[in-house]
């Protein structure tokens, strides 16, 4: 989707907002946000791309207004309803309602330590074999299509040299309706600076990309 | 494959505006409904608060930088590498350790969201997550370099990785001269956050190097 999320290469907005020795978290419910946000994902609704797909279909204004843990919070409010983990008579109500189902939480503290310190592989085995190899030039697709995927418009329709390859790992395009795992090869891209910008025209320097098989052609 | 729909419905504008009252609500909420455990929310704020930071890829840097095996290892399987430290878990399960060089210096953003790797460097910062640095990173990295106080030699090259996939990036800073003497524990004491992610370059404070 070209929504707002896609922010490689714009321009305008200003020095960086950097803070010495700045916190964690800088809010109390900064941290509950992303307990919150941890823990839903444990009733298996949606997948990682679905939650990314969720905060890029935030309305353009609010996503640049919100700061990281209110666009969190949005976004998993809007996930939560969508899947049917909450309503919105519960939300307008601030609280369980008469009918309100009640369940019991997936996981407990113990449980959450364990998952945190093994995390969850996005690798998998194709059995075919790679289009690609290292050193191969490749052409990244021109155009995109309107759901999600990891193709940044700035490198769209840009020639690139392959210097790494991942084997195959969880395709966000399709991962992000259902978790199936279905996984497509992936590669780091290597792009000249000066193919990319108009001012770079001078520069030495490059940018490295990761990008999945069926967003990239032959040179 | 679910689409962009201009008729997303958008139930987050119906919270409070106040962010303390609209978590508060949706806490409850979950509570209630029995969605979530609160020992569970303690948890996980610990592990982020408390358990992991750039400390812990701190301790991969320095020991790159005196163990040539460590170092190779590292170069080779990152993962495999930092998980010999015990670092190990959610959002770095595929890591890859970029080596910055005389002539080349690496830097890491996120343009489409803000992947980060959490076991080695714990919780973004805000500047990480910021539309700016998103943005700029990629297109003008010196320009970015330069709001952190790095001025680098022209002559060195930049090369800008942008975390579109679950691999991710550490760098290893270049180990400053004069060090030849400190611990491994002191090398780490040096390795900045920013450092690790580009932004930076480690420097020996004036007051260690007359110690040594």
């Amino acid at each position: 989707m070209d929504g707002i999320h896609d922010l490689g290469g714009l321009e305008g907005f200003g020095p960086l907002p950097l803070e010495e020795n700045e916190p964690v978290f800088h809010m109390d419910w900064e941290r509950r946000v992303m307990a919150l946000q941890m823990l839903m994902f444990f009733w298996r609704r949606w997948s990682l791309d679905m939650a990314r797909f969720s905060m890029e279909r935030l309305p353009p204004a609010d996503y640049l207004q919100f700061s990281y843990y209110e666009k969190w919070l949005a976004s998993l409010v809007n996930r939560m309803v969508s899947t049917g983990l909450i309503t919105i008579e519960e939300i307008s109500a601030g609280g369980v309602l008469k009918d309100s189902e009640k369940c019991s939480p997936p996981v407990s503290a113990d449980d959450w330590r364990q998952f945190v310190a093994n995390g969850r592989t996005s690798s998998r085995v194709i059995e075919s074999e790679a289009r690609f190899a290292v050193g191969d030039k490749v052409v990244v697709a021109s155009h995109m299509h309107s759901g999600h995927h990891r193709v940044p418009r700035y490198v769209r329709g840009h020639s690139g040299e392959i210097i790494l390859c991942h084997g195959g790992h969880v395709f966000p395009d399709t991962n992000v309706a259902q978790a199936t795992g279905e996984a497509k090869y992936l590669y780091t891209i290597k792009f000249r600076a000066s193919d990319l910008w108009s001012e770079a025209v001078d520069s030495q320097d490059t940018i490295c990309i990761d990008l999945w098989e069926p967003y990239l052609v032959s040179e | 494959m679910p689409k962009t729909t201009d008729q997303d419905l958008h139930p987050h504008s119906l919270l409070p505006s106040d962010p303390t009252l609209r978590v508060k609500v949706i806490e409850t909420l979950l509570v209630e409904k029995g969605l979530v455990d609160l020992k569970a929310i303690e948890a996980v704020i610990d592990t982020y608060q408390n358990k992991v930071g750039p400390r812990n890829g701190a301790r991969v840097v320095a020991r790159s930088w005196v163990d040539p095996g460590y170092r190779e290892r590292l170069l080779k399987d990152a993962t495999g590498a930092i998980s010999e430290l015990g670092y190990t878990g959610l959002r770095g399960e595929h890591m890859v350790a970029i080596e910055n060089t005389e002539s080349v210096h690496n830097m890491v953003v996120c343009t489409l969201c803000s992947c980060y790797p959490w076991p080695v460097l714990g919780l973004p910062p805000n500047w990480y997550k910021s539309s700016a640095y998103r943005a700029r990173a990629v297109r003008d990295p010196r320009g970015v370099l330069f709001e952190f106080g790095v001025e680098l030699d022209p002559k060195i090259k930049i090369r800008v990785w942008d975390s579109t996939s679950e691999i991710r990036y550490l760098v290893i800073p270049r180990r400053p001269s004069d060090t030849e003497n400190m611990s491994e524990d002191e090398l780490a004491s040096l390795v900045t956050r920013d450092s690790m992610i580009g932004t930076g370059v480690v420097v020996v404070p004036e007051k260690q190097l007359e110690r040594h």
